[in-house]
């Protein structure tokens, strides 16, 4: 499977509410809190395209965009998918 | 279709408090829905009262907001009355197990094919805090100053021996996890529980000295095991997630529909 | 066809009645007197292809019936006093969400567990104010088998025309008497369609927006248009608002459209009234007795008549005024300690002529025991 390269990272604003759970799990430390308490992607280059931030966004607030779409590859082993 | 047809956009950003994980779960339904390819049109979300109960406002399916409890009873007459229908049910841990307790194990017991997700937080959200049946012994709430001495219900277990068809268990943090169990619940030909830990940092989280959303996701991880897991033994104390029960039994409605064909025979 | 003869209980007919209203979904949890409703529509609801449950409790069954009037059906169920206790929460739901269903409550000696097999009256002020919040509910009741056929009707018909819940008042009396029922043929008695929406799939609908008729269309569960349905206070969509103007137009429709359209709800019989000089004015078990004992009255010569009221709620104030104009007696018979008494008394300009005669202890009240009252009111002595 090729890997997937990032096309766009969106934050929508006004549906942030800067709980920071997107900056705490990003593997890649991409992403960052502002001034004004939202999340913003402060190093996109190092995105992985893993979308843990968008799925684990309350606020329904993050959209990854990938060039492969479907992508489900995870860092961490523990997240699910499948059962035993 | 993207993820953003599957609500009611103009009451974004909705109500719950920053960390909330009910968002958490809000999202890996619709994600679910959204592989399952399933037409809004036959969607049915019936919810009780609580911060957890909202969640029937948001999505853009037929929406039941009902009485504290008393959801799984609302969804039994939109059920039996039209099966055609896919009927969800998301329920805050007191309404499911303490004021809804009875409807939720007889609705099991009946094995009526819908799907029951307990977003269980631990606490009382929508009235600030109190503890619930699900809260645990030890833990602290505002009705309980001195710490709780009420015990918990395992909602699994519960589930299981009220008869529930499938019962499974994940967490906000377990998010794939989350949004495939949500499919087979709903998949399942007949009454599905899935127990979802989520946090309430306002509440569960600050009263109990966990920390912040991430924290409190972090002890899901931390807390937690797949079922079957070598861990398991090791550490009893660990919780288990993944699905406990799937089995096939005759279900509520088609089994209804029988009698209506024995009634007319005679 | 001809109109079939049957000789049934009470509540039998009140079955076959909601039969005729066409319904499709009960839901119910049993309690004497009402449980034979109940059994008979397992038997009878399956052969029409409706739908029978026996649910855990009376709050999942009124719960059960408004989910299933969501998805585009007549609903009902049925109970007795403590089970009516526990409806009251979500009685009030369906006020406030406008959901036409039929609840029975076929009274029997209260408060509490009070008197299972004994027939009281007692329920009367429950129906009106049972449920928490201003409201205006609608009530009927009936005294015989023709009655509580036409009644059962007319509680599917109001539901529907008016997007409201309906309570039907029967007794433990009027319940379990065996008597002659004539089922009048299909089409005979004319039925209220559920009015749905013709609004096409796209535009925007507003299931909670009154047309000028003050009607709400409605649009089933699983039909094209998706909507939100909640107690909270609502705006035109059904989404929780609290904005006063919203909330102050909700309220005022929600009791507008009852109150205002008293006249047309309001049922009711007159016997011997226009020249009686001492008016009985009465309802179900009750009003059978009364009856009996003003035929008897007449006989003799005495000018006594009644007025028995079908409707309770919202209380048919104008007729009770018009009705006692002109009469210097007026005696209100009931099985409650003055219930519908204390309406007729604000009711009428002078409430010093209107008395009570009732019995609350779970016998029926006789024509006797109406004819005693009669003569201590008149002084004449028992
Ligand atoms: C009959 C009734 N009793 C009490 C309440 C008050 N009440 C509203 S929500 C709630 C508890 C909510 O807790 P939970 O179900 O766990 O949901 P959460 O808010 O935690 O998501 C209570 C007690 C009510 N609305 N109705
Ligand atoms: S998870 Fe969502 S709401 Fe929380 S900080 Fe990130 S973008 Fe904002
Ligand atoms: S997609 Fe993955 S790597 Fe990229 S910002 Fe989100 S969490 Fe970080
Ligand atoms: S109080 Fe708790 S449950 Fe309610 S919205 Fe806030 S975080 Fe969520
Ligand atoms: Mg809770």
């Amino acid at each position: 499977m090729a890997k997937p390269a990032l096309k766009e990272h969106r934050i929508e604003r006004q549906w942030c509410k800067g709980c920071g759970i997107c900056v705490h799990f990003c593997p890649k430390k991409v992403l960052e809190m502002d001034e004004e308490d939202k999340a913003f992607a402060a190093r996109l280059e190092d995105c992985i395209c893993c979308r843990m931030c968008e799925l684990r966004c309350p606020d329904l607030a993050v959209e990854v965009i990938c060039e492969t779409s479907g992508n489900n590859e995870t860092p961490d082993k523990d997240q699910g998918g499948g059962n035993a | 279709m993207a993820l953003k047809d599957y609500i009611r956009q103009r009451f974004f950003p909705h109500i719950w408090c920053p960390g909330c994980g009910h968002g958490i779960i809000l999202n890996g339904l619709l994600r679910a829905v959204d592989t399952m390819g399933l037409d809004k049109k036959n969607i049915v979300m019936v919810s009780g009262i609580g911060c957890s109960a909202r969640i029937s406002g948001y999505v853009d399916f037929h929406s039941l907001h009902t009485l504290h409890g008393r959801a799984l009873a609302f969804a039994t007459g939109v059920k039996l009355s039209k099966p055609e229908l896919n009927v969800i049910v998301p329920m805050g841990d007191g309404d499911a197990l303490a004021i809804g307790g009875n409807h939720f194990i007889h609705a099991a017991r009946r094995n009526i094919e819908m799907t029951a997700i307990v977003m269980n937080n631990r606490v009382y959200g929508m009235t600030g805090g109190q503890f619930s049946p699900l809260s645990g012994y030890g833990t602290m709430a505002t009705t309980v100053p001195y710490g709780n001495i009420d015990h918990d219900f395992d909602v699994v277990d519960l589930a299981t021996s009220a008869g529930a068809t499938f019962v499974a268990r994940t967490s906000t943090y377990h998010v794939h996890e989350l949004a495939e169990l949500i499919t087979k619940a709903i998949n399942h030909k007949g009454f599905s529980v899935l127990e979802v830990l989520t946090q309430c940092p306002t509440y569960f989280g600050r009263r109990n000295r966990i920390g912040d959303a991430s924290e409190m996701m972090e002890v899901y991880k931390k807390n937690t095991v797949r079922i079957g897991s070598k861990k398991k033994q090791e550490n009893p104390d660990l919780l288990e997630r993944g699905i406990f029960v799937q089995k096939e039994l005759p279900e509520y409605c088609r089994e209804y529909d029988n009698i209506i064909s024995k009634a007319r025979q005679k | 066809m001809h109109d079939a003869i049957k000789f049934i209980q009470g509540n039998e007919v009140c079955v076959e009645a909601a039969l005729y209203a066409g319904i499709n979904f009960f839901a119910g949890y049993p309690i004497t007197p009402s449980t034979e409703i109940a059994e008979q529509m397992a038997v009878r609801l399956p052969e029409t292809g409706g739908k029978f449950i026996q649910m855990e409790d009376e709050i999942s069954s009124m719960c059960a019936i408004i989910g299933a009037s969501l998805t585009g059906h007549k609903t009902m169920t049925a109970t007795s006093g403590p089970g009516f206790s526990l409806m009251q929460e979500a009685l009030g739901y369906a006020i406030m969400a406008e959901i036409p269903c039929v609840i029975v409550n076929v009274m029997r000696g209260g408060p509490s567990t009070g008197l299972p097999t004994h027939v009281g009256q007692g329920d009367v002020c429950q129906a009106r104010y049972g449920t928490h919040g201003d409201h205006a509910i609608v009530t009927l009741t009936a005294s015989n088998h023709h009655d509580i056929f036409r009644m059962t009707i007319e509680a599917f018909n109001i539901a529907e025309t008016y997007r409201t819940p309906v309570i039907l008042l029967l007794d433990e009396v009027t319940g379990h008497l065996r008597e002659k029922i004539e089922i009048p043929e299909p089409g005979k008695i004319p039925l209220t369609k559920r009015l749905r929406t013709a609004v096409k799939s796209g535009v925007d609908y507003h299931p909670y927006l009154p047309r000028e008729d003050g009607r709400l269309p409605m649009s089933d569960f699983g039909d094209i248009h998706r909507y939100n349905v909640t107690g909270l206070y609502h705006d035109m969509w059904g989404f929780p608002t609290d904005k006063p103007q919203i909330v102050y137009g909700l309220i005022r429709h929600l009791v507008d459209k009852i109150e205002n359209n008293t006249p047309k709800i309001t049922r009711f019989r007159k016997y011997y009234t226009k020249d009686a000089e001492t008016l009985f004015i009465s309802y179900g078990a009750s009003a059978r007795s009364t009856l009996h004992l003003v035929e008897n009255r007449r006989r003799r010569g005495e000018n006594v008549g009644l007025l028995e009221l079908q409707s309770l709620w919202p209380f048919p104030a104008d007729i009770v005024r018009e009705a006692c104009q002109h009469v210097p007696l007026v005696i209100v018979v009931e099985m409650n300690m003055g219930q519908i008494t204390k309406e007729v008394k604000l009711a009428v300009d002078d409430p010093k002529k209107v008395f009570l005669a009732n019995r609350i202890d779970g016998v029926l009240i006789t024509p006797t025991d109406i004819r005693n009252t009669l003569r201590v009111i008149q002084g004449k002595g028992v």
